[in-house]
């Protein structure tokens, strides 16, 4: 399960680093919420991976899963979704007042196919 | 319990929240409301000062947990010294937006709070996870001040800033958590302890760790080679805000400090020296880089903003010198800068405003009305800038010089740092003499809004405080000197928050973790 996971989070980080690096805002945030789920995935196995742990005090439970990680994914989740939602505003944004959403507003949009057009 | 550290915290996110609910309250309230609440932290900030004078510091357990598990904010004599420029600092930029510029955004106030609630966290708490918290909080708090107007030039700079911080707070994330995989810890005194104890076999996940960590604090910070969100980001940003962000980059360069002086401290196993090989180079780049640009830069505020990047390489040289000796130099170096750098960026705005549409563009403009002041600052600013004696800046690159008077890197530093204030000289002088001194009739008459009392009272605040950095040099540097001493000597710290019994409260939870 180790192995699945560590291949998991890895892919995830190199999906999200390409994403990262293309000059459209779309896929840029794309990039960004993958990463801080790679980040999120990657704190939670941390605190070891524990198939059938309890994760609260329970009667007759024999091992527990560490609760401090869950704690920390709650808050980068939050603090994560947080972000997203502000640098989409910001795209969107970006977008109205360049007409581009290449990151640098500098290059125009792709034509339109004329079945699109107004 | 004296609940003083958890008052630069507090108060300015009550007051922040407070003014969100007011958002249509009238100027005046939210100017009483904004001012009320930095004079409080000021104040906090002093008292904080004092009670740390004795060495012993200031711990405030947040729900009385006790320190492994609960969460602390602790004040040590690096803590209470960074408050107190934050306090400074924000005390003067507030004073000079409150002259009407603060008008124009309607939620410049609580987003400032929140930016020094975000400043105060960072510096105060003694929790790893709690650090990237607040990082978040400043971070958020500045895209809002940055981005004042929604211009597309600001739009663009702002966007790049956010996405390499975003990404750079993933990276952060991934590195405590991997420091929590291993010691089983996130308070920063508890690591400093559990450090000693990593098994050979995870020493390599540890280091590898840390340096991600120095990673992500030097893009905060602003090191080589990831510097390049700065100038865009800081130039365009309104005068206020970006003076304020002055002490943004030293946030990265204090966490830096804070990290390597308490976690890896040096000597054998996970704990070994992290920075040596890199952080000298590094900062020796990005002074180098920062003068470079800042000598061809094309406006008044570009020029600033990549002065700042070189501050931030001559700190830097302090702190890899090591050594609590490095140390109180890149801290004297820290507070000239700051101060100096908030100096030039808004006597940029003021010089800019007075020249229509020239603004603080780097040809030639209007004659200026108020030329002799305006000069005057610039002079003062530039020759501080500089390093021309008797300013701070020269006293400061004199002591980062006299710190590093043992090894072979000596002739290499000491040409690096003399050059580069030599070519910020050049870059002072040049934008001095285009902007003061070169002028062109306009073609229609300016109407600018002059610098007002209250703007000029700002400034000289700021200056007035960079100024006492000098003629106080004494005690100061006493100060520094301990700051650098207890960094060094970090038994003081561990013991302030963890207490001398706490053996046998983490013991057993210890050799259950550390067992296969």
């Amino acid at each position: 399960m180790e192995f699945i996971m560590a291949v998991g989070i890895g892919i995830v980080t190199a999906c999200a680093v390409y994403l990262l690096l293309r000059g459209r805002t779309f896929s840029m945030v794309l990039g960004l919420s993958m990463l801080s789920t790679a980040g999120n995935l990657f704190i939670f196995s941390m605190g070891r991976l524990r198939p059938g742990a309890s994760p609260i005090v329970a009667a007759g439970a024999e091992s527990y899963a560490d609760p401090v990680p869950q704690a920390l994914v709650l808050t980068a989740i939050v603090i994560g979704f947080g972000m997203t939602g502000f640098i989409m505003a910001l795209a969107i944004r970006m977008r109205h007042q360049t007409g581009s959403d290449h990151v640098d507003g500098l290059e125009p949009m792709p034509e339109r196919r004329p079945e699109h057009g107004p | 319990m004296t609940h003083l550290p958890a008052v630069p915290i507090i108060v300015p996110a009550l007051a922040a929240a407070l003014l969100l609910i007011l958002h249509r309250a009238p100027i005046v309230m939210k100017r009483a409301i904004g001012m009320g609440a930095t004079v409080i932290f000021a104040v906090a900030a002093l008292a904080i000062f004092e009670e740390t004078r004795s060495g012993a510091p200031l711990v405030y357990r947040l729900g009385d947990w006790p320190p492994p598990f609960g969460i602390v904010l602790v004040a040590d004599h690096l803590s209470a010294f960074m408050l107190l420029l934050t306090a400074s600092l924000a005390l003067a930029v507030l004073l000079y937006a409150v002259q009407g510029w603060d008008a124009r955004g309607k939620l410049f106030h609580p987003l400032f709070l929140f930016q020094v609630m975000g400043l105060n966290g960072a510096f105060l708490t003694g929790d790893l996870f709690n650090l990237f918290v607040f990082f978040e909080v400043l971070l958020i708090a500045s895209y809002g001040l940055a981005l004042e107007g929604l211009e597309v030039e600001r739009l663009r700079a702002v966007l790049h800033y956010a996405v390499i911080n975003i990404a750079a707070s993933s990276v952060f994330l991934i590195a405590v958590s991997l420091l929590y995989g291993v010691t089983g810890t996130l308070n920063m005194a508890h690591l400093a302890e559990r450090i000693a104890e990593v098994r050979a076999e995870d020493v390599g996940l540890v280091r590898a760790a840390g340096l991600l960590l120095l990673g992500v604090f030097a893009v905060k910070a602003a090191a080589f080679p990831l510097y390049f969100w700065l100038p865009a980001a800081y130039s365009h940003a309104p005068a206020p805000v970006a003076a304020l962000f002055a002490i943004m980059t030293k946030v990265g360069i204090y966490a830096i400090i804070r990290v390597t002086t308490l976690i890896f401290p040096g000597g054998e196993g996970a704990g070994m020296e992290l920075t040596s090989p890199w952080l000298m180079p590094v900062a020796l780049i990005t002074l180098a880089l920062g003068t470079v640009g800042a000598l061809g830069a094309q406006r008044l505020a570009g020029m600033t903003a990549y002065l700042t990047i070189a501050s931030v390489g001559t700190i830097l040289t302090g702190v890899a010198n090591g050594g609590s000796k490095g140390l109180a130099a890149a801290l004297y170096y820290l507070a000239h800068s700051t101060l100096v750098i908030a100096v030039l960026f808004l006597v940029s705005d003021l010089l800019g405003r007075s020249r229509g549409a020239a603004a603080d563009q780097l040809h030639p403009g209007p004659p200026l009305r108020q030329a002799a002041p305006l000069g005057l600052a610039f002079l003062f600013a530039g020759a501080t800038v500089a390093g021309i004696p008797p300013s701070s800046g020269f006293l400061g690159k004199l002591i980062i010089l006299q710190s590093t008077m043992n090894g072979l890197s000596v002739v290499l530093i000491w040409t690096v740092i003399l050059v580069t204030s030599a070519l910020t000289l050049v870059t002072c002088s040049r934008a001095g003499s285009i902007v003061l001194w070169n002028y062109v009739e306009p073609d229609q008459p300016t109407r600018d809004r002059p610098p007002r009392a209250g703007e000029w009272t700002a400034l000289a605040g700021l200056a007035g405080c960079s100024m006492l950095l000098v003629v106080f040099a004494a005690p100061v540097t006493r100060y520094t000197g301990e700051v650098g001493m207890q960094l060094t000597s970090r038994g003081n710290y561990i013991e302030a928050v963890l207490g001398s019994g706490h053996d046998d409260l983490v013991r057993p939870q210890a050799v259950g973790k550390a067992a296969p």
